[in-house]
């Protein structure tokens, strides 16, 4: 038996309460406490500064201590990082981050009935995709994690095309490939979405390297977890686009839960993420990520410095995952149920819609049409989707072409697999 | 002895050692607090303390590099991997390292990590949450490689596994985490506890590394198989009737040729089965093995029977996994072949 000499290691540790120096983060609530969020930092909507798009790293370091808020607690816009959206523009961010939060809710329902395998909603985070597509350009590159289904949304994308890929059924963009959630859209400019985690970083920070290369002025921007900023792919991306200069808006999407993992497990206890960028010297924005306007505020920043050669900003979204991980969780075991309910930065949704109100360009009225409208354009693209197919019933993609697209050219190995595929298919036809 | 599933077993597996043994220790995500996503490492938090089983960044290669140097300071530690389709940013501190600092050091230095995995498709897991890398994992010099077909040999083989003083990758086939299957999906599900193997000792108990079982006897075709495809196998071997020898690998490295070579010598024939890609993959080793040993015995040329060689179909998961239709096709063959 191995033991190792010397006071304070794992061996002489009592159990549940360890005398050892490792120090293990705990959330501040688990299921049954009073949630508490006042390790969340603050500050007063419209406080932070905003500094030219130009400024130098080190002058704008306490942009990524702090935390961009236009929106106020009357609803109301203030301070210097208002983008000063339109009132259109406003009416269609909420028609977005609505029609994203319904075909969520769906999908997941779908789940349950059996109807598709997994799903992955992104309840809560809505403000976060949503704003940042619109304030990006439609020729910028955007390679997602599994939690941005409001890019596609937001890039006009049919709810067609992201049901079906779901279905696994024969308009499924994936060719029933990968599982559901795993989008790719390479005419709307969004990448193909990998279930392993952090590799799209790098991947982002090349593509941007490659349009400076070229001479473009299209910009990538990509997102992660906080949980994944913990894989070395992250660092990847952190370094290249440093080293570069490269014209990427990198984001950290600071939900606070990594299935059981709260983002103390990332290096979040004694430091922002948004920090972190620092030590590979380009300037890191924190921001409210509940916040519409200041998502896109600090995303147009970001896009404009990169585009004009300010090279890469990391901007963390402090927001929370307000729904389990994905169908396969339960996170009722690991933090209090009802902690959504005290999340300080409310919901983003319902915060648009109440400066909309505010503005006296919406009402509660209004937006019960629109709920009822996307409703609708869920329950029809849903019946169209269903019609290409099911999992198990209904029209189905060829099974030989399952062989399709592992190269360019099917080899010949391949090409006997697929035979001796059709023959068991023959076999069962007998 | 009670009734225990897969999960059960291998959570009885490292509940036994944690108790006895006080250098083990536990890391990975999810898997302290919350007890992991397949529940597998439930409640040992609670028993044995955060510093004995730590909840790990979402950092592979973090948690197979610091079982590295936990192990070099006297710890004995057991590394999850949350899916094996998640191994591979581990790949470097697995192969670079981990296989080879005994060998590279002379000696002076090794780690005792066991780096525990959920394998295998048959769960609508797609290209991400389904594949098989064992082979990859054969192919590296200095670690062992185990992969466990029920409950009695996860729990043995994983006390083992822990206790071996070399790196061993211990593969877990997901999809019988909770009853034997047997490849045919629309059958309603069979819990471990109508399985003789779901009988499962509490206590400490080891099944060998290095040990090949031979779970029917028979005397006209060798069937090599591990993991979930021993069920398939049993099945496809009942519907053919053909008197089929099933012999269960269970360590894949280092391989007990001696009970293949044997029974290959007495059938004259052999079909080799395995979940993941036919290319180089696990069954070319088995195959060539039992070639070179039993070429003057043999009277059939061997088959593999495989996945095919795409990433793993969300769409087509039944097309894919080679059930007991290509088994059977197989033993066929081999047995009509002259």
């Amino acid at each position: 038996m191995n033991v190792v000499p010397g006071k304070g290691n794992a061996m002489t540790a009592e159990r549940k309460s360890p005398k050892s120096r490792l120090h293990v983060p705990h959330p501040p609530a688990r299921p049954g406490d009073t949630p508490d969020f006042s390790y969340v930092k603050i500050s007063p909507a419209g406080a932070v500064e905003r500094p030219d798009v130009m400024a130098r790293t080190r002058d704008i370091e306490d942009l990524a201590t702090q935390l961009v808020r236009v929106l106020n607690d009357e609803h109301r816009t203030v301070g210097p990082w208002n983008p000063h959206l339109d009132v259109h523009d406003l009416q269609v961010g909420l028609r977005y981050m609505l029609t994203t939060r319904l075909l969520d809710d769906r999908m997941q329902r779908m789940q349950r009935q059996g109807r598709i395998s997994f799903y992955m909603r992104c309840f809560g985070e809505e403000a976060v995709s949503v704003a940042q597509a619109m304030a990006l350009r439609p020729d910028d590159m955007l390679f997602p994690h599994y939690r941005n289904q409001g890019l596609h949304i937001a890039r006009g994308r049919s709810l067609v095309d992201l049901m079906c890929q779901c279905l696994s059924n024969t308009r499924d963009m994936c060719k029933g490939r990968q599982m559901p959630v795993f989008y790719h859209w390479r005419s709307g400019n969004i990448f193909s979405i990998s279930g392993n985690l952090a590799t799209q970083f790098p991947q982002a920070a090349g593509w941007a390297m490659a349009a400076a290369i070229k001479g473009e002025d299209r910009i990538a921007s990509t997102w992660i977890g906080e949980g994944s900023t913990a894989e070395a792919d992250y660092h990847y991306g952190m370094t290249f686009a440093a080293v570069y200069q490269a014209p990427v808006v990198l984001n950290v999407v600071n939900n606070q839960w990594a299935i059981s993992t709260f983002q103390g497990f990332a290096g979040g206890e004694r430091r922002d993420f948004a920090e972190g960028a620092h030590g590979y010297g380009f300037p890191g924005i924190r921001v409210d990520g509940n916040d519409f306007l200041a998502v896109y505020a600090v995303t147009q920043w970001a896009a404009e410095r990169a585009r004009r050669g300010g090279g890469p900003t990391l901007i963390e979204h402090v927001t929370y995952r307000a729904g389990p991980h994905s169908t396969s969780d339960d996170p009722s075991r690991y933090r209090p149920k009802d902690e959504y309910k005290l999340w300080p930065l409310g919901d983003p949704v319902e915060r648009l819609k109440q400066h909309l109100i505010v503005l006296g360009e919406w009402s509660e009225d209004r937006h019960v049409v629109l709920a009822k409208e996307l409703e609708a354009y869920v329950t029809d693209s849903w019946k169209e989707s269903l019609a290409a197919g099911q999992m198990n019933e209904g029209p189905r993609l060829d099974r030989n072409s399952m062989f399709d697209d592992v190269f360019k050219e099917l080899p010949e190995h391949l090409r006997k697999q697929r035979e001796q595929l059709e023959h068991e298919g023959q076999e069962e036809d007998k | 002895m009670a009734q225990m599933n897969m999960i059960q077993a291998l959570n009885s597996a490292m509940d036994a050692m944690l108790g006895r043994d006080p250098s083990v220790v536990l890391l990975g995500q999810d898997i302290g607090y919350f007890g992991g996503v397949f529940r597998v490492t439930d409640g040992l938090q609670r028993k044995y303390g955060e510093h004995r089983v730590l909840d790990a960044p979402i950092a592979e290669g973090g948690i197979v590099g610091a079982a590295i140097g936990m192990g070099v300071n006297g710890l004995r530690p057991v590394a999850e991997i949350q899916f094996a389709d998640y191994v591979y940013p581990a790949f470097d501190q697995i192969v670079s390292e981990l296989a080879r600092l005994r060998y590279r050091s002379a000696g002076e230095f090794h780690a005792p990590v066991t780096v525990r995995m959920p394998t295998g498709g048959g769960i609508r897991g797609g290209q991400t949450h389904s594949q098989s890398p064992e082979g990859i994992f054969t192919h590296i010099s200095g670690i062992k490689v185990v992969m466990p077909s029920n409950p009695y040999d996860a729990k043995g083989l994983l006390i083992s596994a822990i206790e071996d003083d070399d790196p061993v990758v211990f593969f877990e086939p997901k999809r019988i985490y909770n009853g034997p299957f047997d490849g045919d999906p629309n059958k309603p599900a069979v819990p471990w506890n109508a399985h003789p193997k779901g009988e499962v000792p509490e206590n400490y108990f080891k099944v060998p590394l290095c040990k090949a079982e031979i779970v029917r006897p028979g005397n006209d075709v060798t069937v090599i198989a591990y993991g979930t495809m021993v069920h398939v196998v049993e099945a496809a071997v009942r519907i053919t009737g053909v008197d089929a020898e099933i012999i269960d690998v269970r360590t894949l490295v280092p391989l007990d040729v001696e009970t293949l070579v044997e029974s290959v010598r007495k059938t004259s024939r052999c079909v080799i089965v395995h979940e993941a890609t036919r290319f180089s993959g696990f069954g070319a080793e088995l195959s060539a093995t039992v070639q070179e040993e039993c070429f003057w015995y043999l009277e059939a040329p061997i088959q593999r029977v495989t996945g095919w060689d795409t990433p793993y179909p969300h769409a087509f998961e039944w097309e894919y996994f080679p059930g007991q239709k290509r088994i059977a096709n197989a033993l066929r063959a081999v047995m009509e072949a002259r």
